[in-house]
């Protein structure tokens, strides 16, 4: 029953990072921009995440750092692809590269450090029932954040006007702009989110999931959190479902031997990678499906002549 | 007001003048980045642009860090072009290695002069093989080659892994996780003595001049030109886009394949667990560097193999982080793809209050 | 129609790079009036709507609203203060429905409390029977139409502007929308129309203001005036209608049986079993409201896409049913397709690269695979030259040019090739009255020469004025081809409207 329970632990821990990605770049997408860096950002969240709890002990301090570190980098796809009309495939490698780089070339400093534990929610007694204590009411305080965000992400979509007007933009941006809608403001809005949630992301794997910074610690999450979105059909309940799925397949990994499965540590490692282009195929085959609910101005360039 | 006006076609000044505007600026923010980390700014810029530059050993040293590049980029730049985005070279790469280097394995006790050509090849077929998955899922099932492409780097590496770790792993390496050393007939000539250039530069200068002709003079560079400007208007012209996709990925993935080969049956001389250095993403800049033309793309895998060159000299003299390199080679891309758009826009200076400016010509008039 | 004033426009001028858009426009739209803003293709009437509905700014002039100086800087300001508008191409999203596309075009406070009911009520009330959970994408042209100008009458507006709202309409909708128009005029709002039909608008509107090269050149009370003399006003010159002789038609070139197609486009239509046939020396038309599978006629005709089943195209008797477009080229077929940039032409190339497009094969432009850069050069100076083409040279991107020159070149580049048949969507679309007279003769001479014409039109006027014989496409299926002196405008539009429109009206029930 333990195992059971700690199985369930780590797939929560290890989907949470793909949901905050995840659900980020969703709402990016869903105003019709593409932002392949979004491992770039996360990156730099854990990095800014990780140095900040450091230097300053305070873990809300790091979280504040890694939203902020996020968006900067979005801030930055931002200015090159709305701004400037640059190549959006082309900018977000480039956002990945630089993340990388500069992730390592500031955690230089920080390899080795732990920031120790962090806080998990705690009620007497609710939180020590066997199975639904630890699995429902004494998780960590993001992953409760992180249900909460796709819950009001769902929200923002159906019920508020913004919502609407993102999602009005992703469809057609030259009919937003005729109406009157300030397109690449929006689009601004929508990446800024996008930053600031792949900065929790990061965020998570180096101070609630790890604790530690390791160099490329992100290890391709955030381009599965891209094939995520694709997965989810641009849905945000599918979304968590399907990080959820993944950081199942990432906990097989680590417990094969107490299962008793024998297989080399490497094949186990390429599953999730595998399982990111088995799941692409299943999702994209049908291209009438994929019209009907892929924002149809996605990665083109706005430029509104007058 | 500055204001971005729409030019009616692409400048060609401005396309061929802007990566170096995009080589100064990076120049520019690297002063400030080493402002920033307490180094000496100027030093580490002479170290890392110029100080390579002034003896011959350096020079060969570029150009074998070169070759790569500029194969790996050249084969990139056929897909960009006609927006197929194959990212997953550094995969090719390993792979291509990986096949050669097993045939040299194979060999180990055989000598003669056609091994390395049968390693070319092996390494070659491996990389197709590796770029034909994507290819082959984005045709069939329509899934996005870009993140297949990639999630199969991850794969190559760790396959690369078990690999020396297991079946190719030196039978008297004491478990230590690396390939043999390759013998003599199966590493690639050296072309100066006590240097490390190897026949592979040769290859890539060929590889260069076949690659401009095919994309200048050729219709097959024509198709990629009109499939990456105008979809339709490719399909309208009887272009077939599965065939093109095919083309560009089975070149891009022969060509890292052949880099990959030549990185280990030359320099490395073993296969490795750390084979794969990133030459496969760097590429990538290359390929953009260069304006996804074959000969800017040989002087854009020279200007990035001086990057690290000289980077690796100012990590030494100045003990600066590794990363450093890739920053500076994030930010190149970042200040090309931004002032692309001087090709397609300029800007135009609107001032808000035309009256305030017009009192001056006319006291210029007056004063003639 | 009272004679005060509601909107007074004075000395408008709007500058874009290269092109005077408007230049000193003024005139004034009276309270309850429809009032015409007639105009060519370029002549600036987008530009002005958009500075009334506070798109864009204008460089100079002012306006004056019920007296007032009224300056919108965005169109939310203008719906405020009650201007609305109907767009030529829709301001409409595909993936949202009905009601969510109208509560994006009206203000946060009347998109609160109810909007699905008052949706409902003000369809009935005008007779523009809307569901509001419909997707946009699967409801027709006419009945997008409808959404626009609900959204509009929502803001209880004083003045709409429609931007050429009958240039997607059939003839029937076309009378059900005047309808409509009358009835807000009666009620006292003023509409400011914007057309090229000169019927429609000597049959509509109280008075008409002229715009040419940007400027004003007349007003004047269209009923008063014959369709020639508008005509003459807004071209600048006297207008030569195509002059043709009727030519008996010789043997099948082209034969179509049995094609259809499915639609990869979940809002698009399906073709479904289109048989016909083109003889040499026969302009065949075919007529049908935008998005009732035109677009997959011309792919499948080309060969873009290979068709379903049983289909079987011939050309000259031999069959090309699963031949490529440049195999179909090699047999004589040439193409224009509708949309001259992207698909007609690579855009960011120059007009020599772009003979490569298409006329390699049959103007030996290519040697095994190497382009013969000499050849494609004197190909495309002679396409520059023969048809008037104006563009600072033949090294110059194709984007450069306007649309009436491209597509000159694009028709120019398609005849020099000597085609057995010749397929044209929409040649001339966009392009300006006398490029279009241009093109319509140029069709008529290589038709007298023995080509096979099949021309892909949303214009009635121009299928009538060149075809010998015309059939309907509607939502997929083309009708009965009829001898063009056979037929009426009245004929053709039940055809236009009806299949679709009646599975509409079943689907909304």
């Amino acid at each position: 029953m333990d195992l059971f329970v700690n199985i369930l632990l780590g797939i929560s821990i290890a989907a949470t990072p793909l949901v905050f990605a995840a659900i980020g770049e969703l709402v990016v997408e869903k105003s019709g921009v593409l932002n392949l860096g979004v491992e770039g950002m996360m990156i730099i969240g854990a990095i800014s995440g990780f140095a900040v709890t450091i230097e300053t002990g305070s873990f809300i301090l790091g979280i504040l750092a890694s939203i902020v570190a996020g968006a900067l980098m979005a801030f930055l796809f931002g200015v090159l692809t709305q701004s400037l009309l640059a190549n959006q495939v082309a900018t977000g490698l480039a956002l990945t590269m630089f993340g990388l780089g500069l992730a390592a070339l500031i955690g230089q400093d920080y390899s080795g450090k732990s920031t120790g534990d962090f806080p998990k929610l705690d009620i007497p007694f609710i939180s020590d029932l066997p199975i639904v204590g630890p699995l429902i009411f004494g998780q960590d305080y993001l992953l409760y954040l992180s249900i909460i965000l796709v819950v009001a992400v769902i929200w923002f979509f159906n019920k508020t006007r913004a919502g609407l007007i993102i999602r009005a933009i992703g469809e057609n941006h030259d009919a937003a702009h005729t109406i009157g809608y300030p397109v690449v403001l929006y689009r601004y809005y929508a990446l800024l989110f996008g930053g600031a949630c792949a900065g929790l992301g990061g965020a998570y794997l180096s101070l609630v999931q790890t604790p530690i910074w390791v160099e490329n610690m992100t290890a391709g999450r955030g381009w599965i959190a891209l094939a995520l979105v694709v997965f989810a059909a641009w849905r945000p309940g599918r979304a968590l479902l399907g990080a959820y799925l993944f950081g199942g397949i990432t906990i097989l990994q680590l417990h094969s031997q107490g299962f008793g499965i024998n297989i080399e540590p490497q094949i186990l490692a390429m599953l999730p990678y595998l399982a990111t282009i088995v799941v692409l195929v299943l999702i994209s085959r049908d291209k009438t499906k994929v019209r009907l609910n892929a924002p149809a101005s996605l990665a083109k360039s706005f430029y509104a002549s007058t | 007001m500055l204001k971005l006006e729409r030019r009616k076609e692409p400048s060609k000044f401005m396309l061929y003048v802007t990566p170096f505007v995009a080589v100064v600026l990076t120049m520019l923010a690297g002063l400030l980045l080493f402002l920033l980390l307490g180094k000496a700014p100027v030093q580490a810029i002479t170290l890392i642009y110029f100080t390579p530059l002034t003896s011959i050993f350096s020079l060969t040293e570029l150009a074998v860090k070169a070759t790569p590049l500029i194969l790996i980029a050249i084969g990139l730049s056929f897909g960009f072009r006609a927006g197929i985005w194959n990212i997953g070279a550094e995969g090719q790469f390993i792979m291509g290695a990986v096949c050669g280097g097993a045939v040299a394995l194979a060999l180990y006790e055989v000598q003669g002069i056609w091994v390395l050509p049968l390693m070319c090849v092996a390494g070659i077929i491996g990389g197709m093989l590796w770029a034909a998955i994507p290819a082959y899922l984005r045709i069939r099932f329509n899934a996005n080659e870009i993140l297949v492409s990639l999630m199969l780097v991850y794969v190559a590496t760790l396959l690369l892994s078990i690999l020396v770790h297991g079946v190719l792993r030196d039978p008297d390496g004491h478990n230590f996780p690396e390939s043999r050393l390759f013998h003599d007939s199966a590493t690639l000539p050296i072309l100066i003595e006590n240097t490390r250039a190897h026949l592979g530069i040769i290859v890539t200068l060929v590889v260069v001049v076949i690659a401009w002709v095919f994309v200048q003079r050729h219709i097959i560079g024509f198709q990629i030109k009109a499939l990456g400007d105008a979809p339709r208007a490719a399909k309208f012209a009887g272009f077939s886009e599965n065939r093109i996709i095919w083309l560009c990925f089975l070149t891009s993935g022969a060509l890292a394949g052949l880099a990959g080969l030549f990185e280990a049956a030359g320099p490395v001389g073993q296969l490795v667990p750390a084979l794969p250095v990133g030459y496969g993403f760097t590429a990538i800049i290359v390929a953009f560097l260069g304006r996804l033309n074959p000969i800017g793309i040989f002087l854009g895998g020279l200007l990035m193999a001086l990057t690290y060159i000289g980077g690796e000299g100012a990590q030494i003299a100045m003990s600066l982080p590794s990363a450093t390199t890739s920053v500076f080679q994030g930010m190149l891309l970042f200040f090309l793809l931004a002032t692309d758009i001087l090709i397609n826009f300029r800007f135009r200076w609107i001032s808000k209050k035309p009256d305030s400016l017009e009192p001056a010509p006319v006291s210029l008039q007056q004063a003639e | 129609m009272t004679n005060e004033t509601l909107l007074t426009l004075s000395g408008l001028t709007k500058q874009f790079p290269g092109v005077l858009a408007n230049d000193n426009v003024s005139f004034e739209i009276k309270k309850g009036e429809i009032h015409a803003l007639l105009g060519e293709n370029g002549a600036g009437k987008s530009t002005l709507v958009k500075i009334i509905y506070g798109v864009n700014k204008p460089d100079a002039g002012t306006m004056l609203l019920n007296g007032i100086p009224f300056s919108p800087t965005k169109p939310s300001e203008a719906r405020a203060q009650g201007i609305g508008m109907v767009f030529q191409h829709f301001s409409l999203f595909e993936a949202l429905t009905v009601a969510e596309n109208i509560e994006l075009g009206i203000s946060p406070e009347l998109a609160k409390n109810g909007l699905r009911e008052r949706i409902i009520d003000m369809s009935k009330q005008y007779g523009l029977e809307l569901d509001p959970d419909r997707l946009i994408g699967s409801l027709s042209v006419g009945v997008r139409q409808r959404v626009e100008i609900v959204r509009c009458l929502l803001q209880d507006p004083q003045l709409i502007i429609m931007d050429e709202p009958t240039s997607v309409l059939t003839p029937q909708e076309v009378d059900v929308l005047f309808q409509t128009l009358q009835r807000l005029r009666n009620e006292g709002r003023s509409i400011l129309y914007i057309s090229h039909k000169l019927e429609e608008i000597r049959a509509l509107c109280e008075h008409a203001t002229i715009l040419r090269g940007g400027k004003v050149v007349a007003t004047c009370t269209p009923a008063e005036e014959s369709a020639k003399s508008l005509a003459e006003m807004m071209i600048g010159s006297s207008l030569t209608l195509p002059q043709r002789e009727t030519n008996t038609p010789g043997d099948v070139r082209l034969s179509v049986e049995h094609l259809s197609l499915k639609n990869e486009d979940p809002f698009g239509a399906d073709l479904q079993d289109i048989n016909f046939e083109v003889k040499s020396g026969e302009i065949f038309g075919i007529a049908g409201v935008a998005g009732n599978g035109q677009n997959k006629l011309m792919e499948a005709l080309i060969g873009e896409r290979f068709c379903d089943g049983a289909s079987k195209i011939q050309l000259d008797g031999k069959e090309i049913t699963r031949s490529g477009p440049n195999d179909r080229r090699k047999l004589g077929m040439c193409f224009i397709p509708e949309e001259r940039l992207g698909h007609g032409a690579v855009p960011d190339m120059s007009l020599w690269e772009n003979t490569i497009v298409t006329a390699r094969e049959r103007r030996q432009l290519s040697n095994k695979g190497f382009i013969n850069i000499g050849a494609a050069h004197e190909f495309a100076e002679q396409v520059v030259n023969d048809f008037d083409v104006r563009t600072a040279g033949i090294e110059h991107a194709a984007r450069s040019l306007s649309g009436g020159n491209l597509q000159k070149f694009i028709v120019g580049r398609e005849l020099l090739q000597s085609p057995a048949v010749l397929i044209a969507s929409q040649p001339t679309w966009g392009v300006d009255a006398g490029a279009a007279s241009s093109i319509h003769q140029m069709l008529l001479k290589i038709a007298r020469e023995g080509t096979a014409i099949l021309l892909i039109s949303q214009d009635l006027d121009e299928l009538f004025a060149i075809s010998d014989r015309i059939a309907v496409i509607a939502n997929g299926k083309l009708s009965k081809p009829e001898n063009v002196k056979d037929l009426t405008i009245e004929k053709i539009g039940l055809d236009m409207g009806g299949q679709s429109q009646e599975s509409e009206i079943h689907a909304e029930a």
